[in-house]
């Protein structure tokens, strides 16, 4: 159905939901129907998102064999409390064994996925659970800030003020704290809620993200990339099957981006990571005129500590990747 | 020419005068119950969201009496808020009465004396009528009383109705036919025609709305201005209905309209006397008082590539509205601009919403001011109704503010309430009578400067609703004035500059600053806000910035939707004014100059 759009793939990630409910021999199926699909380059990096009671120590095992070489263990917190308000089925044991049993497996690239930032959370427990995380030395870490969506069992909550938010300055004690811990422990925040331990062992294929770089989606709700054109497929399942069973693309709805707009992300989503924006890049808008209003939004940036602009690189620092949106957004402005 | 009745429906605001004149309308058959709308006078899209009329609209009916005779009834339904009171004194200029309206639960109100003053300037004959019995609340001996004692008026003579349910609407209609008189004036005299309003049509230029004294005249007529002698060959003459209504002549007593070929409102002098180029009248009428602009602010473009574009609007929005002036004028903050002159904070509210509106502008306003006048040591006499004007401090012998007189009703019970309120607003004089039992008509010299920020909203909020507030302009007192200037991050923003009173000086910086906390998003950063006087600080406020908003993951979809966000809040950030790196909404302006609890 794909045949010869794109060239050959070097990263696949199974993830969106919880992959780690198929068995081994579902999960062989699809390997196989990949592989006979599209041409996939010798030195792939293949991750799945587990969850931690799904890892027992066979299932890690059986992963392995079947060419797994990166696993995200979503493991959330180390607090049994807040993954009880979390609702998740996990404990910290269960976690902890998560971690054992991948290691014991062979798996070489773990990384650990967090929340922060919950309403009833202390710094200081947020900061026990990274240092335990710490302790098994993962080689890539993500700790994402608690979004409360409307229409969310969260979000209704909150709507009728039984939940309150913690507020931005609150937020921030949290960002900053996350970032000093990890940094201190020899981690590259090199995305807002990434963390790597060395700069080769970043999420390859999220990286592609950011970039621009094409990337297929397969499944309900899964979006695609290519060529400035990004689709996504339906997020029924009804739908998604009867366009399959009618071998037809499951699309739901596509768009194609202008120059223009592929700047915009190009923006947004560079000023979200360590590495920053080439003012020449992306841009109509890099002028060399001091007088004009790009060079004073960015000293005024600079002066107040959010970013660092040199050899035409604008890179937030942390406190600037903390208000990365706002950053796009003032810079955007001046366009 | 007996058969015909000119009147106006007067009455203070929301008293009923466009509800009753649908009625009139209805009972005329002038409307079928197919095109009819409520307040269907009340043609603008922002009168009929505000539930205000904002312009007279004049429209004919034609009514059989009891007697069985078909009469001609010539409708005037003006406006109530004090704002547009020269569109009343207008409308009476071509009536022979008048109906003047009063709430049945409220009485007698300020601007139901100051219009019934205005009828009676104009000779007019005046039937009250009690509006609005339907209410529960409605207490027609009690305004029967007002009527006598308040109003001088006999209330014997008084109609009662509901407009609202259409109850004695003929009782009215018959008193119009044989209590008011009919016009006089002769057809075969030269043509004396009153113009009292003109509006612009994009197909049919400038339709001119008068009253013939004397005289006929008829399409292909050469018609003469008498101001300045402009002659125009006249291509059709009417009745409005509702919509216009071509006939062959208009005669003397008639109220109507021409169109002449006349390109824009400017070109007619509203007040002049229309006379036929071949037979001309020896003098023209008397006219109107020339309406002068009290309130002023500068409209700068939000984007500053919109300046021709608002430069355009501004000449297309006065084409219909020649109450508004404007001028050029540049801010070292907003860029170019227009300096504007409004008849009140009211009008200055209207013309921004229709100019965003009609004409799909983003613009700002800056902080209105009154017209002050400073004579400086070397004799020279300056008027200043902008800021950036205000001359150097030392270079000033004499400053001098417009003073109005405000006359408001209100219960006896909320003297003390309002007393004090008029003390703070820095009122002189006050004069209190006592009218009826119970109630209270004062009267007070204020500064207009301290009436056009929120006076009226304020009294409504002590009074609980029951007061009512009319103004003229009186004179110029002197006063110690002084500049205020507004500081974001160090830098000045002229345009949120005001010509205060010296001693509250020190109080309106505060409330600015605090004002502008509120008004201005947090940003990235920290901001200050300073008031100024000269070199000195008189205040500050400080915004502290946030510092944490990122989004925590963007993958795939989430993309999409960050884009789009981005996309819209690029085009939201477009309609605030950036100063320095600072972004100010437009709310900022007029928020500076109102006070806290409104
Ligand atoms: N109960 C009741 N309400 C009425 C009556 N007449 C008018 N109203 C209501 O009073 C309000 C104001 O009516 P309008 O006819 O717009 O008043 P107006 O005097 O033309 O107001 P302005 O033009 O703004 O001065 C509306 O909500 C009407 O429905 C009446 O006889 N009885
Ligand atoms: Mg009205």
């Amino acid at each position: 159905m794909y045949e010869g759009m794109f060239e050959s793939f070097d990263t696949i990630y199974f993830g969106g939901g919880t992959p780690s409910i198929l068995s081994p021999r579902e999960l062989e199926t699809i390997i196989t129907a990949l592989r006979n699909a599209f041409a996939i380059t010798p030195d792939f990096e293949m991750t799945i998102e587990t969850n931690p009671c799904d890892l027992t120590s066979g299932y890690a095992e059986s992963l392995r064999s079947l060419g797994f070489n990166r696993l995200s263990l979503g493991i959330q917190s180390f607090d049994n409390a807040l993954l009880s308000f979390l609702g998740r089925r996990h404990t910290s044991r269960v976690a902890e064994d998560a971690i054992i049993n991948a290691e014991k497996a062979g798996f070489e690239n773990v990384g650990l996925d967090f929340i922060y930032g919950v309403p009833s959370q202390s710094i200081i427990s947020w900061k026990e659970t990274l240092s335990k995380a710490l302790s098994y030395s993962p080689s890539h870490i993500s700790c994402y800030q608690l979004t409360i969506e409307d229409a969310t069992p969260l979000g209704l909550l909150r709507e009728k003020s039984l939940l309150h938010t913690i507020g931005d300055s609150l937020e921030y004690g949290f960002f900053m704290a996350t970032s000093r811990t990890l940094d201190d422990a020899g981690y590259i925040h090199y995305e807002v809620s990434n963390f790597a331990k060395h700069p080769l062992l970043r999420s390859r294929h999220n990286e592609k993200y950011w970039n621009h770089t094409p990337y297929l989606g397969l499944g309900p709700s899964a979006h695609s990339f290519l060529q400035g054109r990004r689709w996504w497929n339906h997020r029924s399942l009804h739908n998604y099957m009867k366009d399959i069973l009618a071998q037809k693309k499951p699309v739901e709805d596509d768009e194609t981006l202008t120059m223009e707009q592929l700047e915009t992300e190009a923006l947004f989503l560079g000023l979200r990571t360590s590495r920053g924006i080439e003012l020449k890049e992306s841009c109509g808008f890099y002028k060399d005129d001091p007088s004009n209003s790009l060079s004073a939004v960015l000293k005024k940036l600079i002066d107040a500590g959010l970013i660092t602009l040199e050899s035409g690189i604008v890179a937030p620092t942390i406190k600037g990747l903390a208000v990365g949106d706002s950053l796009a957004l003032s810079l955007l402005h001046t366009m | 020419m007996d058969r015909i009745r000119n009147f106006s429906i007067i009455a203070h605001i929301d008293h009923g005068k466009s509800t009753l004149a649908d009625r009139l309308i209805q009972h005329c058959g002038v409307s079928d119950e197919r095109t009819f709308r409520n307040q269907i006078l009340d043609t603008m899209d922002i009168e009929r969201e505000r539930g205000i009329t904002i312009k007279s609209q004049a429209i004919t009916l034609p009514y059989t009496a009891k007697d069985g005779h078909e009469y001609i009834l010539n409708l005037i339904d003006t406006p109530g808020h004090v704002d547009f009171s020269y569109e009343v004194s207008r409308a009476l200029a071509s009536c022979e009465g008048v109906l003047l309206l009063i709430d049945a639960a409220q009485g007698v109100q300020a601007q139901t004396v100051a219009n019934l003053y205005m009828a009676m300037e104009h000779n007019l004959e005046i039937i009250p009528v009690i509006n609005k019995i339907d209410l529960p609340a409605a207490d027609v001996n009690r305004v029967m009383e007002q009527i006598d004692s308040e109003l001088g008026l006999d209330p014997y003579a008084s109609l009662r109705c509901s407009a609202k349910e259409g109850t004695g609407i003929e009782d009215i209609l018959e008193a119009i036919v044989h209590r008011l008189p009919s016009p006089t004036g002769t057809p075969d005299k030269p043509l004396s025609a009153l113009i009292f309003d003109a509006k612009y049509d994009s197909f049919r230029g400038t339709i001119i709305n008068c009253r013939l004294l004397d005289g006929t005249v008829r399409s292909g007529d050469i018609i003469r201005f008498m101001h300045n002698g402009e002659t125009y060959k006249v291509e059709e003459v009417g009745h409005f209905l509702l919509a216009r209504h071509p006939m062959e002549s208009l005669s003397a007593g008639a109220v109507g309209y021409i169109i002449a070929g006349v390109k824009t409102v400017s070109d007619v002098n509203i007040g002049d006397t229309i006379t036929l180029d071949r037979n001309p009248r020896p003098q023209p009428l008397p006219g109107f008082r020339e309406i002068k602009p009290v309130v002023f602010a500068s409209i700068y473009p939000i984007a500053s590539d919109d300046y021709e574009e608002l430069a355009v609007s501004l000449e297309k929005y006065k084409l219909n509205d020649a109450a508004f002036t404007y001028q050029k004028d540049s801010s070292a903050a907003l860029g170019q601009g227009f300096r504007c002159g409004f008849l009140g904070l009211l009008h200055l509210d209207i013309v921004q919403e229709r100019l965003e509106r009609e004409y799909d502008l983003s613009i700002i306003l800056s902080v209105p001011s009154v017209r002050y006048r400073v004579t400086l040591h070397s004799g020279e006499t300056m008027m200043i109704d902008n800021p950036i004007h205000f001359p150097n401090p030392v270079a000033i012998e004499v400053s001098e503010e417009p003073y109005i007189r405000a006359t408001m009703f209100f219960p006896e019970k909320y003297m003390g309430a309002v007393m004090k309120l008029c003390r703070e607003k820095r009122g002189e004089t006050p004069v209190v009578h006592y009218p009826n039992p119970g109630r209270v008509e004062l009267v007070f010299d204020m500064p207009l400067a301290e009436v056009i920020t929120d006076f009226y909203d304020k009294l409504k909020t002590i009074t609980q609703g029951y007061g009512s507030f009319d103004y003229e302009l009186a004179d110029y007192r002197e006063s110690p004035l002084a500049l205020l200037d507004i500081l974001v991050n160090g830098e000045k923003v002229d345009a949120l500059s005001q010509i205060v009173h010296r001693i509250k000086a020190r109080e309106r910086a505060l409330h600015a600053c605090e004002r502008l906390k509120e008004e201005i998003p947090r940003q990235m950063f920290k901001i200050a806000i300073q008031g100024a006087i000269g070199s000195e600080i008189v205040a500050r406020s400080t915004i502290s910035p946030f510092r944490k908003d990122v989004t925590a993951k963007c993958y795939g979809g989430d993309i999409t939707r960050k884009r789009k966000l981005l996309e819209k809040q690029k085009k939201g950030k477009k309609r605030m004014k950036m100063v320095g790196s600072v972004s100010i909404p437009q709310s900022a302006f007029i928020a500076v100059l109102k006070s806290d609890e409104s």
